[in-house]
């Protein structure tokens, strides 16, 4: 029940991108058309459901206080904390994911490659992904439970992007103020959409 | 100043805002805005990791080879952010509470990336520094303006002094729960842009 709760968390109520504002400047720049929309989102939750656990268990096998008794022996290692070291850790995984991921994809199916192709690189700055690790540092996730976390912000985050870009392909045929067009409006959506994620807010699983 | 460097330091303020018109750096824009005093805390924090890693970055720019670019400043700017995490835990840890992971999150800050590809790969040293600093002031403004909206109208407040007086607490106003939530942040955005590009037509998309 504690997974299924996390999962549906990550996807509605704790949204990444129109809750947690993360992976804004891919949500906004990559929206324009859907068919890119899904590329990009299913890129991205496929890099979060490998990431999330993978550093989870650096945190708690590496970084954690503590966490190099199974090296050192519990009484050494006691005074070790290093969690510090997490954020240099985590963005040097999600690099190296991000690089065997294209590569992975590259050699078993360059028709997926070349429609994720320039976005890959991409996904190594990609707020969300790194957010996803840091929250899951900040609540104290187990494997399982990073897993399921991982995924799911990834689906949050791919469900919203597409809508997004639905909604943006419409908008071509919308009389809008000149100024407004573009990155404003853009905004402006993103904002109404937020509101309309925010029915998710009070639900207690 | 010559008018190049008049030209870096003004550029990213208005015209070349990075978040109005690069779209960079949204993420904390939108996210630690909701007080004036984390948006002030995070643009000093950035500012100091802009200028730094765009000089350093900028030092080193000939010794990176071309395929390892992207981890190689991914570590630089890394390391300066773990430095300014602790600083920030040392000296201010309500704010670094407040700020949870967003401090962590400077690192992938597309701002300071793309400082460091599009800037700091190409100049010398002190010309990076300047777009550094005018970088993080044009993040700063937009960041400061709407932490201020959002604080004044969504709890009546600044920095935590009193400005309009709640109903609930006697007073006459009556909060805006809308600004502190997520779509206030968007809205808010939204409506600079369009200000901004009505003032300056040039700016305009198609589309």
């Amino acid at each position: 029940m504690d997974l299924v709760n996390i999962f549906l968390t990550a996807v509605g109520i704790e949204n990444m991108a129109l809750v947690f504002f993360l992976g804004m400047c891919s949500f906004l720049a990559v929206s324009k058309k859907v068919e890119t929309a899904m590329g990009l989102g299913m890129a991205v939750t496929f890099v979060l459901l490998i990431t999330t656990p993978l550093n989870n268990l650096i945190y708690t096998y590496l970084l954690k206080e503590g966490a190099l008794g199974w090296m050192l022996g519990p009484e050494k290692a006691a005074g070790i904390d290093l969690s510090f070291l997490a954020f240099i850790g985590f963005i040097a995984t999600i690099a190296a994911a991000v690089q065997l991921v294209e590569m992975t994809i590259d050699k078993f199916s360059p028709t997926l490659y070349a429609s994720l192709g320039v976005f890959l690189p991409l996904i190594a700055v990609n707020c969300a992904i790194l957010g996803a690790s840091l929250f899951m540092m900040d609540r104290d996730y187990d494997v399982a439970q990073s897993t399921v976390f991982g995924f799911g912000s990834g689906l949050g985050f791919w469900m919203a992007m597409v809508a997004l870009a639905a909604i943006r392909e419409r908008l071509k045929y919308s009389n809008i103020p000149p100024a407004l067009r573009g990155l404003g409006i853009t905004f402006i959506i993103s904002g109404l959409m937020a509101m309309g994620f925010s029915i998710f807010g009070g639900i207690q699983l | 100043m010559d008018n190049e460097t008049k030209e870096v330091l003004k550029d990213p303020m208005l015209i070349k805002n990075p978040i109005t018109i690069q779209v960079l750096g949204i993420c904390s824009a939108l996210a630690v805005t909701t007080q004036l005093k984390p948006a002030l805390v995070m643009t000093a924090a950035l500012t100091a990791v802009l200028v730094c890693s765009n000089t350093i970055i900028s030092l080193l720019r000939n010794k990176i080879p071309g395929s390892i670019r992207i981890i190689t400043q991914l570590a630089i700017i890394a390391s300066l952010v773990i430095v300014a995490d602790q600083v920030l835990q040392a000296f201010a840890f309500d704010v670094a509470r407040s700020l949870s992971v967003f401090v962590g999150l400077i690192i992938t800050n597309c701002i300071v990336m793309g400082r460091a590809e599009a800037f700091a790969m190409a100049n010398p040293p002190g010309k990076a520094a300047l777009d550094g600093l005018a970088n993080s002031l044009g993040y700063g403004l937009i960041l400061v303006t709407v932490g201020a909206f959002r604080e004044l109208f969504g709890s009546g407040k600044l920095l935590g002094h009193t400005i309009l007086e709640r109903a609930a607490d006697g007073g006459w106003y009556v909060p805006n729960g809308l600004m502190v939530l997520a779509p206030g942040a968007f809205f808010l955005i939204g409506f600079f842009i369009w200000i901004q590009r009505t003032l300056t037509p040039s700016l305009n998309e198609e589309a």
